[in-house]
Order: C-alpha cells, then sequence, then structure tokens
C-alpha cells in the first residue's frame, strides 16, 4: 500500500508539474506584476492544461495524506523526491530539454536514496 | 546575492511552516478513525481534526511565504535550498513522532538531500523557448 500510494503521489506531481511546463512554455513569458496576476488566474481559467495540472496537484497533495497517515514521516516526505527521477527524465523524452551531468548526477544520487529507503 | 536579512528570515519561515505543517498533518492523519485512502469524503472528514485541518493551513501559508520568497531571491537560490526539508521531515519524525530511524535511513537521507540540492541548483533554460528568462 506504502509504495502504491508513493507511486501515484510522484506521477501525479511530475504529471502536474510537465503539464505546467508544457502549457507555460506555450504561451510565452509570463510577468509577475499585481495585473500579471489577474492575467495569470484567468490564463488558468483558460488554459485546460492547466486545469489538469491542479488536479493533479490535489490529487498527489491527497495521495501524500494517506501516505503520511500510513508511513512514517522520516519515511513519506524524502521518498516524494522520487518525482526528480522521473521528472527528469520526462523534461528529457517529451519536453526535450538537455539533462546536464549535474542534474543526471542529482537524478542518480535521488534515486539511490530512494533504493536505500526501502531496506 | 541574496545575503539580506529579509530573504532568509523568510527562507526560514518557508522552512519551518512545511516542515511543522507536515508534522501537524502526519500527527492529526495518524490519529484519525478512518483510513483516508478508503473513502473522498473520509479526507472532508479529516479536516474535522484540529492537527489536520492546521498542518493544511500552515502549508497553504508556506506557499503564500514561498511566493514572497520568490520575489526577493532567485528560484535557483530557493530550490536547493529547499532541499534541506527532507533533513527536517526526518529529525522532526524522530523527536516528535519517536519514529525509528536507522542508520540506513539516515543515509537515504543525506543522499536524497545531496540529490535534490544538486538537481534543483541546475540552470534555469536549456531549450531555449523561454523567452523571459534572463
Amino acid at each position: 500500500m506504502t509504495w502504491l500510494l508513493l507511486t501515484v503521489m510522484v506521477v501525479a506531481t511530475a504529471l502536474s508539474d510537465l503539464l505546467q511546463s508544457y502549457e507555460m512554455k506555450r504561451s510565452g513569458a509570463q510577468s509577475v506584476g499585481a495585473r500579471g496576476i489577474a492575467r495569470l488566474l484567468l490564463m488558468i481559467v483558460e488554459r485546460r492544461y492547466l486545469l489538469l495540472s491542479i488536479a493533479c496537484l490535489a490529487f498527489s497533495f491527497f495521495a501524500f495524506m494517506a501516505l503520511l497517515q500510513s508511513a512514517p514521516l522520516s519515511f513519506a516526505v524524502p521518498a516524494s523526491a522520487a518525482s526528480f527521477i522521473l521528472e527528469t527524465v520526462a523534461a528529457k523524452l517529451l519536453l526535450k530539454e538537455e539533462i546536464g551531468p549535474r542534474r543526471a548526477a542529482g537524478a542518480a544520487l535521488v534515486l539511490c536514496g530512494i533504493a536505500l529507503l526501502g531496506k | 546575492m541574496p545575503q539580506s536579512a529579509k530573504t532568509y528570515s523568510l527562507l526560514a519561515l518557508f522552512l519551518a511552516l512545511r516542515a511543522f505543517g507536515n508534522l501537524s498533518l502526519a500527527w492529526g492523519t495518524k490519529h484519525l478513525t478512518e483510513t483516508l485512502s478508503s473513502h473522498p469524503l473520509a479526507y472532508l472528514r479529516s479536516l474535522a481534526h484540529p492537527f489536520v485541518a492546521i498542518g493544511v493551513v500552515m502549508l497553504v501559508v508556506a506557499l503564500l511565504v514561498r511566493l514572497a520568497l520568490l520575489s526577493v531571491a532567485d528560484l535557483s537560490f530557493i530550490l536547493p535550498m529547499t532541499a534541506v526539508g527532507y533533513v527536517l521531515a526526518a529529525l522532526l519524525g524522530r523527536f516528535f513522532l519517536h519514529e525509528l530511524v536507522t542508520p540506513w535511513r539516515w543515509a537515504a537521507v543525506a543522499l536524497i538531500f545531496a540529490g535534490a540540492a544538486l538537481v534543483s541548483s541546475t540552470p534555469q533554460s536549456t531549450t531555449g523557448s523561454a523567452q523571459g528568462a534572463k
């Protein structure tokens, strides 16, 4: 159950970030002034991917709550870093981002840590 | 350079709010009588538990503080710093919830902290499509 909840949380987090990144890049750079925030809110309603991304975020938070209920805090929070691994892979394959050696090394370290958490 | 006292106090506030928000949420959900994942409505009912409600409020405020933090400091400064949260969670679990944190788990937390800090300190834009990135 623990690993299932963790998987749901991590996949939902990664999906949310991917959708957000994809949609925001597509709509170009945004300014973040007072008017910028209002325009951002309007955009969230207009853009379907952004709404979907927020739904994913909510889903991931619910999974996190259920995980906190059944697993130790010292497991649940560090394990949530698994989203870095998934996001790095997805950023490379789906968003065609360039993954530098630092980022690859970081994701590999997180992967080792997650594997060790399971011990 | 983000050296100002305001930046560091906001950063400390953000880290504390998120860590203690998670702690409150963990404490609250562990004292619920029903299993959260069993029913969607269980989540709504769980908000009646004071520690769950306080935890959720603290996490929401943490998000707002993070927004304020982003207005005075660079994301590339904030992201690696927030990796400290993984270590804080292990410490709070150990000392407040009396969780058994084995040496293996401490090692795992250290690896995750290092990895997360490294991942988040990479350049912001490599695709060239983010026109606004300076």
